[in-house]
């Protein structure tokens, strides 16, 4: 049991985020944010990383909650999962995100599990996660993508080194709906799109987000563009509970006299970012929507997919996906 | 605490209050740490307004009296543990299912894999299932936690899942069976009276090595069942 106490911190319990922010940016890359914990306490417990000072956001005022205003929903970055999927504001006009947050891990961890953190763990490598100094790590190797390193759960698109895949359902999700991200650190605060908010390998191999020490993600803010679309959430695992996906789809679509007006389709766990698939969104714009259409989309969503070792198998799966999220 | 106690960090806190200003901060210190820079930073913080608590304990506590006194709170935390209050020494990154295991001696509260893959540890925080091991003890002074220990009456009647359990044999090895009890009985405190589908779900987070899921299933409808007769 020894080996699993967790390493010493200090633990700091602000209220004001003004507080939170300066005591991470007095500890910078020594400061740790800490929300749900399902991602932080592995690493601490595996020794993966083990920061000085570990800063609570748990009790920061006007984080957490769900408030809707003329433009849409803003979520607050500490609200939990399970909060997301019983709200009901959230289930009538963007049941997208609320199935999406409904199929992470299990029960215990959506209930403190935050949408904030879903959105900001780190990448579930299991070689990145064991500890080897890998490009992720800083190092100068992709032990995934060796020839016979065990991949199937890795990437088919967009690899540069690492080949990792976002592991976050509601990701997916955020980047379907054209949500906004709030960021704020000591300085002021910016909004970044869901779909900029994520760092592709080729920008930063270190980095899952944009975020830099000091940041804080503060709320997510929904646009009312797709409210009340139609909707698909479809998410593959091994398991049906606990698992990350192998391949997940979201979809919105609107439609009108049987024929597609404006479709967003994203695809996760096939790159380091959740996939937005713009060139089949435009493909089935104006096409009316039927298993033609869906035919020829899920074969354009997989042509330029690039397969290692394992995983070829997440090739149909994804063409299926995407089929199925077109044909509705 | 005196007046006599407060008054030097108070000083030290008013030199460094305008850099750092955290009146709504609480610290739990891990260890003592030498350098006087973050010492005097902390000793601000907590000198402002601020709580600590944690291996401050078992360091040299003369080296820095003021810590203790000035801030309130100590690592010494009163936890509300199956409606009694106790009081124990916690560290900053101590969880919950170490606290609860072996400091308090409630071993009811299994640990599995300690990595939040299980569900062996589940316990009830403030009406809802969480995992005793993913937990900060630190992060839950303030709530209510219900253990598998809570949960029978005084004169010693089982919990109606307890006792549906037991009906419908759902343990087998028994591992996982306190983890279990625990989803079930906050299931029906939520929902009384829930489908088959719904208590799967609630279910879905407690992992069974013998696989009598359906078992503890026809618990949790029994336990459902007989709450609404009885
Ligand atoms: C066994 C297991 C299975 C899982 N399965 C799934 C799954 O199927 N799908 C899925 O999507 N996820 C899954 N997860 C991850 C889970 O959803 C966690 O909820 C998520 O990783 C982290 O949320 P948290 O609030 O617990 O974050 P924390 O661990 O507290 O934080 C995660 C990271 O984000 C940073 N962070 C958190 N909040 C903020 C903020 N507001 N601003 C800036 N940085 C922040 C932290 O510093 C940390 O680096 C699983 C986790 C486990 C342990
Ligand atoms: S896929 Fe990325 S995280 Fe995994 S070993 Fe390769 S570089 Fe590291
Ligand atoms: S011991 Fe906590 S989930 Fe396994
Ligand atoms: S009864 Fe043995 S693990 Fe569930």
């Amino acid at each position: 049991m020894m080996k699993d106490m967790i390493p010493g911190f200090d633990l700091f319990q602000p209220t004001e985020i003004e507080s939170a922010l300066e005591l991470l940016d007095r500890f910078g890359e020594d400061g740790w944010a800490l929300a749900g914990g399902y991602d932080s306490l592995d690493w601490f417990k595996n020794r993966g990383k083990h920061p000085e000072a570990v800063i609570d956001l748990q009790g920061l005022t006007g984080l957490n909650g769900i408030l809707e205003g003329p433009n849409g929903v803003e979520i607050g970055a500490l609200t939990t999962l399970t909060e997301i999927e019983h709200n009901s504001i959230i289930r009538e006009r963007f049941g997208l995100l609320a199935e999406a947050a409904s199929k992470v891990a299990s029960p215990q961890i959506r209930n403190a599990g935050t949408l904030g953190g879903n959105l900001c763990q780190d990448a579930r490598c299991w070689y990145y996660r064991y500890g080897v100094s890998c490009y992720r790590a800083g190092g100068n190797t992709c032990y995934a993508s060796a020839p016979d390193a065990l991949n199937r759960e890795h990437a088919l698109f967009g690899v540069n080194r690492c080949v990792a895949v976002t592991p976050s359902d509601t990701a997916v999700a955020l980047v379907t709906l054209d949500a906004e991200m709030v960021i704020r650190n000591s300085g002021g605060e910016r909004i970044v799109n869901a779909e900029d908010f994520f760092m592709k390998p080729s920008a930063d191999i270190t980095r899952m987000t944009v975020l830099e020490a000091g940041d804080l993600l503060t709320a997510i803010r929904i646009p009312n563009t797709w409210a009340g679309a139609d909707f698909y959430f479809e998410k593959v695992t091994d398991r049906n509970s606990w698992d990350f996906a192998l391949v997940s789809v979201a979809s919105a679509i609107k439609n009108s006299a049987d024929q597609i007006d404006d479709a967003r389709i994203v695809c996760g766990a096939v790159q380091c970012i959740p996939r937005r698939l713009e060139n089949v969104e435009v493909m089935i714009r104006g096409r009316v929507r039927n298993e033609n259409t869906a035919a020829q989309a899920g074969a354009l969503a997989v042509q330029e997919a690039e397969p290692l070792n394992y995983n070829h198998f997440k090739i149909p799966l994804m063409e299926n996906l995407v089929k199925r999220a077109v044909r509705g | 605490m005196s007046d006599t106690d407060a008054f030097e960090p108070v000083q030290t806190a008013r030199a460094l209050s305008s850099a750092v200003g955290h009146s709504d901060t609480a610290v739990i210190m891990s260890e003592t740490k030498p350098e006087w820079s973050r010492r005097n930073f902390i000793k601000g913080v907590i000198a402002s307004g601020v709580t600590v608590s944690g291996a401050v304990y078992f360091g040299p506590a003369l080296t820095r009296p003021n810590l203790l006194s000035a801030q309130g709170v100590e690592r010494l935390v009163a936890l509300n543990i199956n409606g009694q209050t106790r009081r124990v020494d916690v560290l900053p990154g101590e969880t919950l299912a170490m606290t609860l295991r072996y400091k308090l001696g409630l071993t009811g509260t299994k640990l599995g894999c300690d990595r939040g893959e299980c569900g062996a540890c589940t316990v009830i925080i403030s009406g809802t299932t969480h995992y005793s091991c993913s937990t900060l003890t630190q992060r839950v002074r303030d709530r209510e936690i219900t253990t598998v220990e809570g949960l029978e009456s005084p004169d010693g009647k089982l919990h109606p899942v307890q006792q549906a359990f037991i009906d419908e044999l759902g343990p087998q090895c028994g591992f996982c069976t306190p983890g279990q009890v625990m989803s079930a009985v906050a299931l029906l405190e939520a929902n009384p009276n829930p489908t088959r589908s719904e208590a799967r779900i609630a279910m879905s987070g407690n992992l069974c090595r013998c696989g009598a899921y359906d078992h503890y299933l026809n618990g949790v409808m029994r336990a459902a069942e007989e709450s609404q007769n009885g």
